[in-house]
This record gives C-alpha cells, structure tokens and sequence, in this order.
C-alpha cells in the first residue's frame, strides 16, 4: 500500500441497481444519496423535506430497508439495491401499498406520500404482524405528514394487514 | 444542505481499515452508519478530512454468544438488536434500548459502534451498554485492548479510542441481569433523550445528565444499604452536571432523573414500547 499526503479521493464511482436496473456515476464523495436520485437519475419521488433526517419524505429502500436517503452518502449506496416509489408499480399495476393508499385516501398534497408508501413496504417485509393501530403509528413515526392525514394513512396499512392475515 | 468538500476511501476489509489508521490516525474518520455523522456534517457542526467507509467490513456485523459473555460487532446495526435470538435470550435489555433509538429507518443504518465512537452522553444503546457493565474491544493494526464502555467516552464526541484504533466489538458479561428496566423521556419530534435511565440489578445508569453517561453511585449506594426507593431515588442527580439548553433546564433534567429513577425502580410495567 503507497501512503499519500492525502488518502481517499474527491469522487467516488458509485455502481447500484436502481428499481432493478444497474446503472453507474461519478460523483463528488460529499454526494448524498437523495441528490444522485433526484438529479443524476431523475427519480424525482424521494423528495428534500426537512433535509434532516427528521421527515421521512427522502425514504427509499436500501437492500430492502427504509432508509433516508438525506441521510446516507451516494458511495454508502455502492453495491447495494435502491428502490424508489417509481419503481414500485407493475406497468399499470400499482404496488399493492399505492393501491391501498388510493383505495384509503391516504394522502392529500402528496409531497410525503412516495417516503411513506416505501416506509409501510418495508415494515410490511419485516414485520408479519398482526399489527395494532399503535404499532403503525409508532412504525410510522419516522415520516411526518405536514397535511396531517395521519388517519387514512393508518388505516390503509391496517388495511393491507388484515388481508394477509385473513389471507 | 450536503457536506463540505471531503476524500474518501471505503476500506476492503477490517486488515485495510487498521492498516490506514495506522499511517493516518485522526486524518481519517471512520463511517459506520452515518446516522449521527452524516447530520453533524451537514450541518457544518463537524469537519472531517477523509471519511473511511467501513460499510464494507462486514465481518465486523454479528451477534455471538460466548459463554461468559455476548460479543456484538461494532457494526450491527440496530434493527439487528431487535430481532436476534441471541440478543433476546440474553441481553433483551439492549434490545429495549435499541427499539428508542430514532426511527425504523435510522435503526436500519446506525450501528452499534457507531455510537459508541460518538459518544453522545444522550445516546440510547450506550447507556445501556454502561448499565450492563460491557466491555468495549478496541483494536489497532498492532494490538487489542479492552476498556469498560463505561469508561470509552471523556466528553461529547470524545472517547479514547486512539488514533490508530477502531472500536471492532462490545462484550456484555453473562449471566445478564434478572432484572433491568429501560426508561427514556423524549420530546417526540426531538428524537434524543431528554433523560433516559437504565436498570441493571443493582447498577443504575443515566444518559443526558452530564457530558458522558454516567452511573447513579448516589442511588445504587442507597439501594446497597437497604434505602427505599423514594429515598434512592432522591438521589439520582447525585455528581451529575446536565446541560442547559433549549430543550431543558438543568433543574428540569434533575428532576426528570429522580422522576425516572424511582419509576424504573418500582413500576415493571414501564418500558419503552417500539413495534419491530
């Protein structure tokens, strides 16, 4: 191993797979996950809200976890699988997470909405239930909704719940 | 907000990580999770010359059982406290405090020895840690040492890790407690404890009340000599120096300790309550 003045470098290759396609960057290594999204790739879904790791609107799935992409280096994502809330539907076929929140009327403005819908897929994937209203709440608690349309968005994953266990 | 301008270098195995430490000591910080040093850089409150990303090390991810002790390595993260048998069985104590600690998705990325390096005197699994009497493992490219975790941290964000060390593992002794309890009073939005208490037999620890974590001497010598708990309790802010800030008084703090304390100390129904 040479030993420089300095180690490490200013950019760094970042190679992930991205709602299922592998896609590369050279970015600057201050680069947060959220911005090689939004600006890079154009996957405007994950959005800045509070910009500090409070609101949740920045969540994506990281290897499959809810994580908050404000709050996480682009080289951190090197390697790793990214789903973002475009990568959810089928074609036309919404996730079955969009569908209960359309169904549900789980969202009003819309801006938390994509970080919230990829909060409840991953506790869903984690977490075989039952589940109580306070277990959502408590789930949640990381994704702040400004509009405050807590209810429809609980009963929604209520929802969802209760079907896997009825089916 | 994103970070000031930083080298990067993301280490091939855990050999790497101690090789560069030795030859760059404090130029180097590591990164485990982020999920403390990612907001401080942001915001401009830290400033680091080369980030080593240790998100490659994942040998240094488990949860073992060792007969005299459960050995988790420094970079578990969190949601893995909640869900490990091993941690359930014999330490369910760290699991509480594992389950206070932000949200599910910062408990998707930080780690263990992530907030150990922190030491952040409000931190959640570190005060538990302390509670439980653990042992830190530090290790350099030339040797290991162990330090009590009650003794890691100096100040806010200092601990004596040295230069050319990371911390690699934490060692809680076995048989764990019969009896512990985990109470944290938080504003919601604010995330981080106020004051937060840990029980462990006869051992009382207490986070957010002084620029470490500390143990409550005050209260376990009372307990020692048969004090009841209102008595013990009264003297959980004992040597303690809490900060005031915008969150809280210091008088608030103390209060908030002995409150704390004699409810840990006689309500068993109160712990934290996290889903997984």
């Amino acid at each position: 191993m040479s030993i420089d003045a300095r180690p490490g470098t200013t950019t760094v290759a970042v190679s992930a797979t991205v709602n299922g396609r592998p896609e590369s960057r050279r970015v600057p290594a201050r680069t947060l996950l959220v911005h090689l999204l939004r600006e890079e790739f154009g996957l405007t879904a994950a959005t800045v809200g509070c910009d500090t790791s409070s609101c949740g609107a920045c969540t994506v799935l990281f290897d499959g976890r809810s994580v908050k992409s404000c709050t996480l280096l682009a080289a951190q994502a090197d390697g790793a699988d990214i789903r973002t809330a475009e990568g959810l539907a089928d074609g036309d076929r919404l996730h079955p997470v969009q569908e209960a929140f359309r169904e549900h009327h789980a969202l009003q403005c819309g801006f938390c909405t994509p970080g919230m819908v990829l909060a409840v897929v991953s506790l869903l994937a984690e977490n075989p239930g039952p589940l109580t209203e306070h277990d959502v709440r408590h789930a949640l608690k990381g994704n702040l909704c400004r509009c405050t349309g807590y209810h429809n968005i609980v009963r929604a994953v209520l929802a969802l719940d209760g079907a896997r266990q009825a089916g | 907000m994103i970070p000031a301008s930083v080298h990067y270098h993301r280490a091939r195995d855990l050999t790497e990580a101690l090789e560069l430490r030795q030859a760059y000591g404090d130029q180097l910080r590591p990164l485990a999770g982020g999920q403390s040093l990612l907001p401080a850089l942001k915001l401009r409150r830290d400033r680091v010359d080369t980030l080593l990303d240790l998100g490659r090390v994942t040998e240094l991810s488990y949860v073992a059982y060792r007969d005299d002790h459960l050995a988790v390595g420094a970079l578990t993260r969190y949601h893995r406290l909640l869900d490990d048998p091993l941690v359930d069985r014999h330490a369910p104590l760290l699991a509480m405090a594992a389950a206070a600690v932000g949200d599910r998705q910062v408990r998707h990325l930080g780690t263990v020895g992530g907030a150990l390096a922190q030491a952040d005197p409000a931190a959640d699994v570190p005060l538990a840690l302390v509670a439980l009497n653990a042992v830190v493992v530090l290790r350099s490219a030339t040797g290991v040492r162990q330090v009590p975790v009650a003794e890691l941290a100096v100040a806010p964000g200092v601990t004596v890790c040295r230069p050319d060390e990371l911390v690699t593992e934490v060692r809680v002794p076995l048989p764990g407690p019969a009896r512990w309890r985990y109470l944290t009073f938080a504003r919601p939005a604010l995330e981080w404890s106020l004051v937060a208490v840990a029980v462990a037999d006869s051992r009382v620890a207490l986070a957010g009340m002084g620029p470490t974590i500390r143990r409550a001497y005050g209260v376990e010598s009372a307990l020692a000599q048969g004090a009841g708990v209102a008595v013990a309790a009264a003297r959980a802010d004992e040597g303690c120096d809490p900060p005031d800030d915008a969150r809280a008084s210091v008088a608030y703090r103390r209060h908030l300790s002995r409150v704390l304390v004699a409810r840990a100390l006689t309500d068993p129904g109160t712990t934290v309550e996290e889903p997984r």
